[in-house]
């Protein structure tokens, strides 16, 4: 399948305009670039769990999604959208469905690392042939900036917060991308929004995966990371030039990287760029910046070790 | 029609596994829990063996089970699952859920108390705790009624006046892990029975993408939802109802809301539920052997709850006796099936005396000496007219 940008500007779009999510997000921006790899033959089935993707897009009685979508709750849209399947399989072989479905999740980070990683778990070690995808913003954006499990050490939120006693988050984020890799599925990614020819591929070869697929999708929310709206697409670039988010796939057990960082960048400058952590800067907390470069670096050596 | 059944010998559980693999569900979604367990586990012999059409999802968690199972509902699946006690309580935001999408899920639940302390035995606090969810709750005697039960579960969830989820219930180990003879119907009788499922909508149907479970903001549309469930469970009544005397039709084994032993003559009853109605049936009719003029009321149907036509039956008596195999931990006010009873009294010209009986909780036996001893109890309330203790633990060490 092409990955070319006058093909897929022809395809026609599963998410329509209008919907409220707020302007500059990233998580419109995740789905978009994410349904540019469907295949054009294949109806959908959409699920989200509880958040600002769904909460914004199917206020009734209005909806913005153009196929089949579902909202059961918070923790459990890998285990809802994993009953739609099956329902799938079991009227396709009775010969009562005759169309290609495909199914797909939209979480959080919320939803996805904390409260739905065990419906996830079960949804891939199952083998249902879904797509999961995380649009990852690092919090808990739809109830207000809480942090996640997906936070970076240092990052406030309104349940990390700096004062007296504290810097912000303590801990440093858990590695979904390579929990959900442990579970031998045949397709992992991680991918951004600054990188969409990237995503794009990323999505066409999870569609393909004849098995569960995951991609995490750095989304990012310039209300809880506190940038200027128009700025999206430029954080999560920098993101990925840091290597505080690599792009890289586990492809049936293989991981490779997808896009080299030849001038890995220091992560000062994207930390300067958000107000989550503006308080790094002050004097009391700037021990901290040597440490959540030297976690970076870390993790990477180590991708960099799983990808040789 | 020539009523044809094969009679077996079969445990409570196996009973239900049988009606689930005649009714034959698109998808089963369910997770392992004593006493519910031997259900998964036969059923999914049954699929293994290839008796069923059925896709068995097999989850990690009844969260999953349920979570699963409005998946596959909303897809335009005719579904099934089962659980237990714990269980029950792990789904119970789903529940919610799925009476609210208007999903007609079937689902044994095998009576169990809540921990803690962890006990696995019979108490009805776990369904009891899902009465105000949405969901139809049928009560079973024994494994023939459980089977029977299951049966119809399906034909009442999926009637257009109502599709809303059903629950049967069924007393752990006393009716789950005990054989009993059970008469099983013909595979194309109880296929006919509960017929071909037609969804009101579907995930699956490709001409139509739907939007489901969408957020009704501020301003939406949330009430009036639920006034109409509400008013699906007042169509229920008819609707029980007439699958009750349709299913006896097909199988001699009729059913309504609730039955009755004696009450035509009775001067005080029992009200009671569950496996507990045979031993009291056992010793109302022995009392009435001699001269004793006491009746009994089995509820068969505890959502929705048939007020109205009780207050019928309980308004020329002198008192009633409520036995609750759970408590409401409201301060002596008395378990769930009491609470109602006494509501559903309230508006009679002339009410009966009413007392209630806890029993029976984390499967303490309830033995013919504590009916006696209600019993007893019972007759003084009725002669002397005076009620002296509101609430009583029946069974209780104390």
């Amino acid at each position: 399948m092409s990955t070319k940008l006058t093909e897929l500007v022809k395809k026609p779009e599963i998410l329509s305009g209008g919907h409220r999510l707020c302007a500059g997000c990233g998580a419109s921006i995740a789905v978009r670039q994410m349904l540019m790899g469907a295949p054009d033959d294949v109806k959908l089935v959409i699920a989200n769990p509880t958040g600002c993707l769904e909460v914004s897009t199917t206020i009734y009685p209005y909806t913005a999604w153009k196929a089949s979508y579902i909202h059961c709750a918070f923790e459990n849209a890998a285990s809802t959208l994993s009953g739609a399947e099956a329902a799938y399989q079991s009227m396709k072989e009775q010969g009562r469905i005759k169309e290609d479905f495909r199914f797909v999740a939209f979480g959080g980070d919320g939803g996805t690392y904390d409260i739905g990683l065990q419906a996830l778990s079960g949804a891939l070690e199952r083998g249902h042939r879904l797509i999961y995808v995380c649009y990852n913003n690092e919090a808990y954006m739809n109830t207000g900036i809480q942090r996640s499990g997906a936070t970076i050490m240092g990052s406030w939120t309104t349940t990390s917060p700096h004062g007296v006693k504290g810097s912000g988050k303590k801990e440093n984020r858990k590695d979904l991308t390579a929990i959900v890799a442990a579970h031998n599925i045949p397709y992992v990614a991680q991918a951004s929004i600054s990188h969409w020819k990237d995503l794009v591929r990323k999505s066409q070869k999870a569609f393909a995966a004849d098995g569960p697929a995951f991609i995490n999708v750095l989304a990012p929310c310039h209300r809880g990371w506190r940038y200027d709206m128009e700025k999206t697409v430029e954080m999560a670039k920098m993101a990925v030039q840091s290597c505080i988010w690599p792009l890289y796939e586990v492809d049936n057990g293989k991981w490779k990287l997808t896009t080299k960082v030849p001038n890995k960048k220091d992560i000062l400058e994207y930390l300067k760029s958000q107000g989550r952590f503006s308080h790094l800067f002050k004097e009391e907390n700037k021990h901290l910046l040597p440490i959540i470069q030297q976690n970076i670096d870390e993790e990477w050596e180590k991708l960099l070790k799983k990808c040789e | 029609m020539v009523i044809s059944n094969k009679t077996i010998a079969a445990i409570g559980t196996d009973a239900v596994s049988e009606a689930m693999r005649q009714i034959n569900p698109d998808v089963v979604a369910a997770y392992p829990i004593t006493p519910q367990t031997a259900i998964v586990e036969t059923f999914s012999q049954m699929v293994a063996d290839g008796l069923v059409k059925t896709h068995f999802v097999a989850v990690e968690s009844e969260h999953s089970a349920m979570s699963a199972a409005i998946g596959a509902a909303s897809s335009g699946a005719r579904v099934m699952t089962c659980t237990s006690s714990q269980g029950l309580a792990y789904m119970w935001e789903l529940l919610y859920i799925a009476s609210g999408l208007r999903l007609p899920i079937v689902m044994p639940n095998v009576n169990r108390s809540l921990s803690a302390p962890i006990n696995i035995h019979c108490d009805h606090g776990d369904s009891m705790g899902a009465r105000d969810t949405g969901w139809i709750q049928l009560f079973s005697e024994n494994g023939q009624e459980a089977y029977d039960n299951t049966i119809q579960a399906a034909r009442i969830a999926e009637h257009p006046d109502i599709l809303l989820p059903a629950m049967v219930l069924m007393d752990g180990f006393i009716i789950s892990h005990s054989i009993d003879r059970v008469d099983i119907l013909e595979d194309e009788v109880v296929s006919k029975f509960v017929g071909e499922y037609k969804p009101a909508f579907s995930l699956l149907d490709a001409e139509n993408p739907v939007s489901i479970g969408t957020f009704d903001g501020l301003y939406g549309y949330f009430f009036e939802f639920k006034r109409q469930q509400e008013e699906a469970m007042v169509n229920a009544f008819k609707v029980i109802k007439d699958v009750g005397k349709e299913f006896g039709e097909i199988s001699g084994r009729p059913y309504d809301l609730f039955e009755t032993v004696g009450m035509e003559d009775a001067e005080y009853a029992i009200i009671v539920l569950g496996s507990a109605c045979g031993t009291v049936r056992h010793q109302v009719e022995e009392m009435r052997s001699r001269g004793i003029k006491i009746g009994m009321i089995k509820l068969r149907v505890f959502r929705p709850f048939p007020a109205k036509e009780l207050a019928e039956v309980l308004s020329g008596l002198k008192a009633v006796a409520v036995f609750d195999r759970s408590d409401t931990f409201a301060g002596h006010l008395g378990g769930p099936v009491f609470l109602e009873v006494r509501s559903s009294l309230y508006d009679l010209p002339k009410r009966p005396l009413i007392v209630n009986y806890v029993y029976g909780l984390g499967g303490r036996d309830l033995s013919i000496e504590l009916i006696d001893k209600a019993v007893g109890e019972l007759a003084e309330i009725a002669s002397s007219g005076q009620v002296k203790q509101l609430v009583n633990y029946l069974g209780l060490r104390e």
